[in-house]
């Protein structure tokens, strides 16, 4: 943890409720700077492997498929906190996220987009 | 008659702020509407029998600039949030403006992108293609806009003195919705533009 970390990690119950809330340090800026470094050269990445010719297509879009991944975590993970809050967050945005992952590959399998 | 500001903490089950978890749960239901979105396009991506097709319109160096833009808008707005809870007011109301000017760039890349596509004969109604990416792109056009409200609203009561080190979760609700806008267009960035036909 760093040192000027701002938000303290720690375990409390509500006395009202006696919920257990856990909350970890956020990052300092410079985290958050490093993060987005991070970030702008996984995009780099990206745009550099769409201009390499004779690379086959399936190969590409797997690439380009990991590297979406990463910075979509990496958003999420460290802009977002979910790395540092509550698991409960966490929780809600991945059930969102698998449930328009699984209705949307039915439909695209459905009508033949993708397993022809 | 003078009425007493009365502040109410609410006390939940889970021991969470309603505030953040509507949230969170609202970024959810967000994920069905732009996989709906994104979906469309991918079905009929393909399949326009006259053009303009993708390949003849994209311009994948003027996007990636755009998408850059976008990305590091996600980092000014995160050190807003860090700014207010370390009680900096000043560092939280360049940073809001920060991230207001970056997504209003990438709206007038936006804005030209689409003129660009129209002269070029690409509109809403000339193929299934130019549908769908128009549909796609302009509702997360619309989340920017959304956003660079919410942004300019926060800096406006910043200077009016509004915001307090005590009201942080104000400044982290609208950056969980400006790193989600973010992060559709991290898909959209490689499943629209990057991924071939």
């Amino acid at each position: 943890m760093t040192e000027d970390a701002h938000v303290a990690g720690r375990t409390e119950e509500d006395p009202r409720t006696h919920a257990r809330v856990e909350e970890h340090a956020h990052p300092a800026p410079a985290e958050y700077v490093k993060v987005a470094v991070a970030l702008a050269i996984v995009t780099a990445l990206e745009v550099a492997l769409f201009y390499i010719e004779g690379l086959a297509d399936g190969l590409l879009i797997a690439l380009l498929m990991v590297l979406m991944a990463i910075k979509f975590a990496m958003v999420a993970m460290w802009f977002m906190h979910l790395r540092f809050d509550n698991k409960i967050f966490s929780r809600l945005f991945i059930t969102g996220i698998l449930l328009a992952i699984g209705v949307f590959t039915v439909v695209l399998v459905t009508i033949g987009v993708v397993g022809d | 008659m003078a009425q007493a500001e009365v502040r109410h903490e609410a006390h939940t089950a889970t021991g969470l702020d309603n505030r953040k978890l509507g949230m969170w749960a609202f970024l959810g239901s967000e994920c069905l509407f732009f996989g709906a979105l994104i979906t469309t396009y991918l079905l009929y991506r393909g399949r326009s029998v006259q053009g303009p097709f993708p390949e003849d319109i994209y311009d994948i160096p003027f996007t990636s600039v755009s998408s850059f833009v976008l990305l590091m808008s996600s980092l000014t707005m995160v050190l807003a949030l860090s700014a207010i809870q370390r009680g900096d007011h000043q560092g939280l109301r360049i940073w809001l403006l920060a991230t207001a000017f970056l997504g209003m760039t990438f709206l007038g890349g936006q804005v030209y992108e689409f003129t660009v596509f129209v002269n070029e004969g690409l509109t809403v109604t000339r193929n299934v293609f130019g549908s769908a990416f128009f549909v796609l792109t302009g509702f997360h056009g619309l989340h920017v806009t959304i956003g660079v409200l919410m942004l300019l609203h926060h800096f406006g009561m910043s200077v009016a003195g509004r915001i307090g080190q005590e009201d942080s979760l104000r400044i982290e609700l609208v950056g969980l919705y400006w790193h989600f806008v973010d992060i559709v267009w991290v898909i959209i960035f490689t499943v629209v533009y990057l991924i071939p036909t």
